[in-house]
């Protein structure tokens, strides 16, 4: 009885993979101006990113973490992305990941290599998984104006 | 295996007929709840089409037959276990309503501040947070035992903790995540020598293997049904009669009053002075069918099935390239909960691709946050077996796994 393997390469994509085994933007900031952690206490994901803004730029961004493929693919693309933009620009990417993940939206002008998280969708129980560094960036967003904190 | 027949056994489970994601459904999420047998069912059914009545009070012929039939599975659980009185079995809503009832109606009158309640670094959330809320309750201090390399419950470290001050010891019996199966007997025989009590939470242990509290010498067991075989909403209580006695009750309201007057009341006799409201009758009357389906089968029998199907995955998992294993090596020591690593895939990933496979296995903390720290991991796999298990099912999650570790092999896959 030969049944075919089943196939996960709507969720496992190459890049995904590629980012969950050399993340990129690793690591600590020790000039960060912003900082966030975040958990998730169902699965034991952890995420904690530091930001330098400058200007209203986000000059340079680092994440700290452990957890399954999806998080920290998620984690480091995302880190990519929002590299030398605009906070404002970060809003609009964290806001077109989550429309694409929790609404079945289309995957938005400004997400970049984020757009292979789609076929995350398809997997509600890993959907969470996929958000945490979102979250954390957004926390570590609204940090603005206040000092850095350990 | 003889006489027992995993294979036959599956024939009276109806939804381990099913296919998931196009193959064959493969169930190894045991300890977080079995499958139902049609007998189960079948006796959930016939309540509510040929019985459904209050009990306790009504005088008419189906409030008679329910009552018979509710107070009939006292029976048959403290047979189950080796209590001496039905009278000692309290209905509960799950093994954690049984800790928490223990919390409250007999810590909260012998435990003060200062006084001591001993844990072990391998329990459930659900045998930590009641002594918890104690703790903050009354004062109290909690100690941990620690764990041998091994897994195991380290007794010396027990004897070191137990002292004057020591008012209970509360073990699992048989862990979730490790599998092992702690010494409970000689556990309860150094709590004692101290003046202390010993709760064994058989949350693991009672569905797993032949169970007898007055061997253990224990004063407090916890079970749950729908580890078991029976419904979810039904878990137990079992005590020494004479701690039921003395305990105050737990929650209040109906069926566990004697009189009531505008002030005050007085409590039925034990063990209704427990069991405050119309109880979940359909789910504990379905819970005797999930005990005599095990009466029939044999405790005996079911734990030398678990020990040949647990021997050999661990065996075949330990020979997949960068796979380790958690918990004790000799299956005299564990039940079928069998936790693993995969060198290069976190759990949630292995769990995913696992499904793709039909498979059912567990990835997480499995509610033993203080485990895993001890273990220095925040989540691991877990594959965990019962009487309709076989060893190609086992096969079929050594094929999930080699499939896991292609996809997130280094360099070409």
């Amino acid at each position: 009885m030969a049944i075919a393997e089943p196939q996960f390469d709507d969720l496992y994509r190459e890049i995904i993979l590629d980012h969950a085994k050399k993340p990129r933007n690793r690591g600590e900031l020790p000039d960060a101006t912003q900082r966030a952690e975040g958990l998730n206490p169902v699965c034991g994901d952890e995420i904690a990113i530091d930001l330098r803004v400058d200007g209203g730029q986000i000059a340079d961004i680092r994440f700290r973490g452990q957890g399954c493929s999806i998080s920290q693919s998620s984690v480091s693309m995302l880190s990519e992305q929002v590299k030398g933009r605009s906070t404002a620009d970060a809003h609009a990417i964290s806001g077109q990941f989550k429309a694409m993940l929790t609404e079945s939206v289309a995957p938005g002008p400004d997400l970049g290599d984020l757009e292979a998280l789609e076929g995350v969708a398809k997997f509600p129980v890993r959907v969470k998984c996929a958000l945490l560094g979102v979250k954390v960036l957004e926390d570590a967003l609204a940090q603005a104006g206040s000092p850095a904190k350990e | 295996m003889g006489m027992f027949d995993a294979a036959r056994i599956r024939e009276d489970f109806p939804i381990l007929a099913q296919t998931v994601n196009g193959r064959p459904l493969v169930y190894l999420d045991n300890a977080a709840t079995t499958q139902k047998p049609r007998q189960v069912i079948d006796a959930l059914v016939r309540y509510y089409e040929t019985t459904n009545a209050n009990i306790h009070r009504g005088i008419h012929t189906l409030a008679q037959q329910a009552t018979e039939q509710y107070e009939a599975v006292r029976g048959k659980v403290a047979a189950h276990i080796g209590a001496g009185r039905p009278e000692e079995i309290v209905f509960t809503r799950n093994a954690t309503e049984s800790i928490n009832l223990v919390a409250r109606a007999w810590a909260d009158m012998h435990v003060g501040e200062g006084d001591e309640v001993v844990l072990t670094l391998m329990e459930h959330h659900s045998n930590i947070v009641p002594w918890q809320l104690l703790a903050r309750r009354k004062g109290a201090v909690l100690r941990y035992v620690g764990l041998t390399p091994g897994g195991e419950v380290d007794l010396d470290h027990l004897r070191e903790l137990v002292g004057p001050r020591t008012k209970l010891v509360s073990v699992v019996h048989a862990s979730n995540v490790l599998g092992t199966i702690n010494p409970v007997a000689d556990i309860a025989a150094i709590a004692h020598s101290a003046g202390a009590l010993v709760l064994a939470d058989g949350a693991q242990s009672a569905p797993h293997l032949p169970v007898d509290v007055a061997a253990l010498g224990v004063d407090f067991f916890a079970l749950s049904s729908h580890k078991m075989l029976g419904p979810t909403g039904v878990g137990v209580l079992w005590a020494r009669h004479s701690l039921l006695e003395e305990m105050d009750p737990f929650l209040g309201g109906g069926e566990m009053i004697s009189l009531v007057r505008q002030e005050h009341s007085t409590w039925a006799d034990v063990p209704h002075k427990f069991e405050a409201g119309t109880p979940n009758i359909a789910d504990v009357i379905a819970f005797g069918a999930a005990i005599d389906y095990l009466g029939g089968l044999g405790m005996a029998n079911v734990r030398e099935h678990e020990k040949a199907i647990t021997a050999y995955a661990m065996d075949t998992l330990l020979r997949i390239p960068g796979v380790s294993l958690h918990g004790p090596m000799d299956v005299e020591h564990r039940g079928g909960a069998v936790s693993f690593a995969v060198d290069g895939v976190h759990p949630h990933d292995m769990s995913t691709i696992a499904d793709g496979h039909g498979v059912a296995i567990r990835a997480g903390h499995h509610c033993a946050q203080l485990l895993m720290r001890r273990l220095q991991v925040s989540a691991t796999n877990r594959a965990s077996f019962y009487v309709y298990n076989l060893p190609e099912e086992v096969d079929a999650l050594v094929e999930s796994i080699e499939h896991a570790r292609r996809v997130f092999a280094d360099g070409d896959s």
